[in-house]
């Protein structure tokens, strides 16, 4: 985690920099059909990340030694954008971003039913255009209804979330003033239809009563969070909802 | 659809390992948590600052620290600074390729990582030389020689084990050469999910037919510093906290047995 400092995180009437409960996300918003090109898309705003997800595929697997003779390899690409962060990123795929696309892919993975799409690739880009800490589960949040959007059959969607730990409090959802200041943070994903965790890495300091509460905030989160899925998946094809006979104007 | 051979032995092994673990057994006879003897062998490169050779099992990596002086990041202008890296060296293994660093390889070195720079393991606020200016830093290198599953815990340990016994050389700005001054001990337990069985320390034959895999780092008091999960398969909450209660137990009885801590 972070850096040590006095910076005080909570104040005393138990309420963060933000003016979030322990208990409360940011502001989430996802839209779907974002993109033209794409087969399947979705834009995630979460506190102050901005994230843009694009899905091709199932397509043959190139190059060919990748394809696998009984399933659709998944292919996730995090990508954070030079302009993202407050001090410029050298643009291309650095360890830590090769570590993030390996374990939003693995993710995915388990939600996608791989085995009806032998030796095609399924390409997920997901590019941060503003990172405000807790951007590869907002990515991964964004890329399971991107995933959606391009028809690919799924037993649910992926549902990512995180928790932290500031001023030896845990607390649901950090920003980036927490995140650079906390404890520990844990960010993790999973699918609520059958409550398996697919994604979870932690790193600070938690005991294991602290752990269980992260873990236990973030689950509850999930299912908010997974009904805006929803949400923004209906609001798409409502949109899309052909006018009535005679209405139409030629 | 036709399957290779390749293909069909895979589903056989893998059928045959959920099925003896379903039973209760693991294949070489080890319980569900019992980890394969760990052997460290110190200052196998006295050259280097720090140096251990780690058998887990037949998986064998040898840890070479190095410090040396170097420019502190802007941002941190009174610590030492931290870097990990793992080479999976083609003699290791016949899928280990050369090149530049697969994901894998990159994936181990920031899991190691993690563990150590989260335990605050190296007392990096007392490796400034002069601040904003010069700091040692600290090079662990990880060098896989032999590849019989678990590279994570087998790496973890080395660069525990060798930055324990780590100097920082001093004598060439001066001053006289000290020990890498330490704060905690972490430990890192790996587990592979096999049906839905959680067996701790996976060796190759059992980490090729997992589901899921899961890294937990703790320190001498207990707390969780670092988790990961791999692999394309799940995890449930349950066996999430029982494998964070069996690696709180095996670092324990880990620091003391193989690290004398």
């Amino acid at each position: 985690m972070g850096t040590q400092s006095d910076i005080k995180l909570i104040n005393e009437e138990g309420l963060r920099n933000d003016g979030r409960k322990f208990n409360e996300l940011r502001p989430i918003r996802i839209e779907v059909g974002v993109l033209n090109r794409a087969d399947g898309s979705a834009y995630i705003e979460w506190g102050g990340n901005k994230v843009l997800v694009a899905v091709y595929g199932p397509r043959e697997a190139f190059p060919k030694h990748t394809q696998n003779p009984s399933r659709a390899i998944i292919n996730a690409r995090y990508n954070m954008a030079a302009f993202s962060v407050d001090e410029r990123k050298r643009p291309g795929p650095d360890r830590r971003a090769i570590e993030i696309s390996k374990v939003i892919s693995e993710a995915l993975e388990v939600a996608v039913f791989t085995e009806q799409f032998p030796r095609t690739s399924i390409d997920v880009y997901i590019e941060v255009l503003q990172a405000d800490a807790g951007t590869r589960i907002a990515g991964l949040t964004a890329a399971s209804v991107a995933l959606v959007d391009a028809g690919i059959p799924m037993k649910d969607m992926v549902v990512g979330c995180a928790a932290g730990k500031i001023d030896g409090k845990v607390v649901l959802d950090l920003n980036k003033e927490e995140d650079n200041f906390g404890q520990a943070d844990l960010p993790m994903a999973i699918i609520p239809r059958t409550d398996e965790i697919v994604l979870l890495q932690m790193d600070g300091n938690f005991s294991r009563e602290e752990l269980e509460q992260a873990v236990e905030l973030s689950k509850k989160a999930a299912t908010y969070i997974s009904n805006l899925q929803r949400e923004a998946l209906m609001a798409k094809y409502k949109s899309q909802e052909p006018e009535k006979e005679g209405e139409r104007s030629e | 659809m036709s399957k290779s051979a390749d293909e069909i032995v895979y589903g056989l092994r893998r059928e045959y390992l959920e099925k003896i673990s379903a039973e209760g057994n693991r294949i070489d006879g080890r319980k569900f948590d019992e980890t394969r003897q760990a052997v460290v062998n110190i200052n196998f490169v006295p050259r280097a600052e720090g140096s251990a050779e780690v058998r887990l099992g037949d998986t064998r990596v040898l840890v070479g620290v190095k410090v040396e002086q170097g420019v502190p990041f802007p941002d941190t202008p009174n610590s030492g600074i931290l870097t990990t890296n793992a080479e999976m060296l083609p003699m290791a293994s016949p899928t280990f390729e050369s090149g530049p660093p697969s994901e894998d390889a990159i994936e181990l070195a920031r899991v190691v990582d993690r563990g150590i720079r989260e335990s605050k393991m190296i007392a990096l606020d007392k490796l400034v030389i002069k601040e904003a200016e010069k700091v040692w830093v600290v090079f662990i290198d990880m060098h896989i020689l032999d590849y019989d599953g678990n590279l994570i815990d087998a790496c973890s340990l080395g660069a525990v084990a060798a930055l324990l016994n780590a100097k920082v050389p001093a004598s060439k700005i001066g001053a006289e050469d000290y020990p890498l001054p330490i704060n905690h001990v972490p430990i890192t337990i790996t587990f592979a999910k096999i049906g839905s069985i959680m067996v701790a320390d996976p060796n190759l034959e059992e980490e090729e037919v997992a589901s899921a895999r899961l890294s937990v780092a703790t320190n001498e008091n207990g707390d969780v510093v670092a988790m990961q999960k791999g692999l394309s398969g799940s995890i449930t909450q349950q066996e999430l906290f029982s494998a964070v209660d069996t690696s709180i137990k095996l670092g324990k009885d880990i620091r003391k047995r193989v690290l004398g801590r």
